[in-house]
């Protein structure tokens, strides 16, 4: 799960003071484990310092930092080369995958064709792994059954995923 | 000596294992192929081209035309629109008596489960391809008996039906769908009626057999770990083939 790809992808709906951020993230990402917001704040300097966001002038308020944070060019490239590739297909990957399809729900970017990519991918080391199986070692094909159903279990929410996407999109933009 | 030439590389293509070896030809390849049932329409312009030797999975939710492709393909379906070649040569308008005998002489079949005929013998089932091509009978028992020693079966062959578990009676079956050396194999989810132990076996022999004898498998399945054993699968999605794994589309393909 990357907090800052994911405040940046947040960012690229509408320029957004960390407080907002913060409550977007927890809604829709925190599953009851709210982002600090000294992460928040430091993300978003360090988003700021790599030129993948600015931040406005200082505003008179009561929070701890009242400055409004714009993503640049090279914060939308940031998101949009993490939505599009898929992550590497490995066990306990749900959080990751949830949240680029939510993002990319959210700021209308193809979902369906990312859905595509890590189905791809995920199926490729199955078949590395169904491979591995067939030289024969027990052992190894034990590891590689293990491996095999996790990323089967990623695939059949892929599919179940992608067969809802119209649904899921209608949710997102409530 | 014969004066057969033999294939040799193309000019200026490398020896070996250089990356721009020629690729094998398609052998079987479905052409914008539409199909209806009714009303309601299974395949609205699939593209699927198959080179020679290859395993391909065909996947897709339930509905979405991937068994009504296979059929299509295999010359027991007949398209409504697109055309299917194989072997360099237009299936589908060929005459039914043609198709059939392609089906009984180039194709091999492997269905999800209960298609050995239970009045016969697992040995006279395997046997069954060759002796209606006209083979003696002999000699068409004595090659259905060498495929029962290489899927694990010794013994068996005297069983019927009834008498084999459903992971030996699917290897009788993919021993008849191997028997008569067909240059295409199809497999519609050839293990969706095992558990699956059973069918990893029944994958794992299949995959190794067509790969010894350079069968192409076309393989419909929904069970992703059955489409790993394949080299590259393509989804299938309200009647149209989607490829995933970036095979180059050949020049015959609509999209």
């Amino acid at each position: 799960m990357s907090v800052p790809l994911t405040l940046l992808g947040l960012l690229e709906r509408e320029p957004s003071h960390g407080y907002d951020l913060k409550r977007d993230y927890d809604t829709w990402f925190g599953r009851g484990k709210p982002l600090p917001y000294g992460q928040v704040y430091a993300t978003l300097s360090r988003l700021a310092r790599d030129g993948k966001a600015i931040a406005g002038p200082a505003e008179h308020g009561e929070g701890p930092d009242r400055k409004r944070y714009a993503i640049t060019e090279a914060g939308i490239a940031d998101v949009q080369r993490w939505l599009a590739e898929p992550a590497p297909p490995e066990p306990h990957l749900q959080a990751v995958l949830f949240a680029k399809v939510v993002l990319a729900l959210m700021l209308g970017r193809p979902a369906g064709r990312y859905l595509d990519t890590q189905r791809a991918a995920h199926l490729q080391r199955m078949r590395e792994l169904t491979g591995l199986k067939e030289n024969g070692d027990p052992m190894d094909t034990l590891l590689a059954d293990h491996g095999l159903y996790h990323l089967e279990a990623d695939l059949r929410w892929i599919d179940h995923t992608a067969a809802r996407l119209g649904m899921l999109a209608q949710a997102v933009r409530q | 000596m014969t004066g057969r030439r033999a294939p040799g590389p193309a000019p200026g293509a490398g020896r070996g294992e250089v990356a721009v070896a020629a690729k094998p030809a398609t052998i079987i390849e479905a052409r914008g192929v539409v199909r209806s049932f009714g009303q309601t329409p299974a395949l609205r312009g699939a593209s699927l081209p198959v080179r020679q030797g290859e395993i391909v999975a065909v996947m897709g939710p339930s509905g979405s035309g991937k068994s009504t492709l296979l059929h299509c393909l295999a010359g027991i379906l007949t398209p409504d629109e697109g055309e299917v070649w194989f072997d360099g040569q237009r299936l589908d308008t060929l005459r039914e008596t043609r198709r059939s005998e392609l089906r009984r002489d180039r194709f091999g079949f492997v269905f999800q489960s209960g298609q050995l005929v239970p009045e016969l013998t697992a040995e006279e089932n395997v046997a069954l391809p060759l002796l209606l091509g006209g083979t003696r009978r002999a000699a068409a028992l004595a090659e259905a008996r060498a495929w029962f020693g290489r899927l694990g079966l010794d013994g068996l062959g005297n069983r019927r039906s009834g008498e084999l578990s459903g992971g030996q009676a699917q290897r009788v079956a993919l021993a008849r769908g191997m028997v008569a050396g067909p240059q295409v194999l199809f497999a519609d989810e050839p293990t969706g009626s095992l558990d699956s132990v059973a069918g990893e076996l029944v994958m794992s022999l299949m995959t190794r057999a067509a790969r010894e004898q350079g069968t192409t498998v076309i393989l419909v399945t929904h069970d992703a770990r059955v489409a790993a054993y394949a080299d590259r699968e393509v989804i299938v999605r309200d009647g149209t083939v989607g490829s995933l794994t970036g095979a180059a589309p050949s020049p015959g393909q609509a999209r």
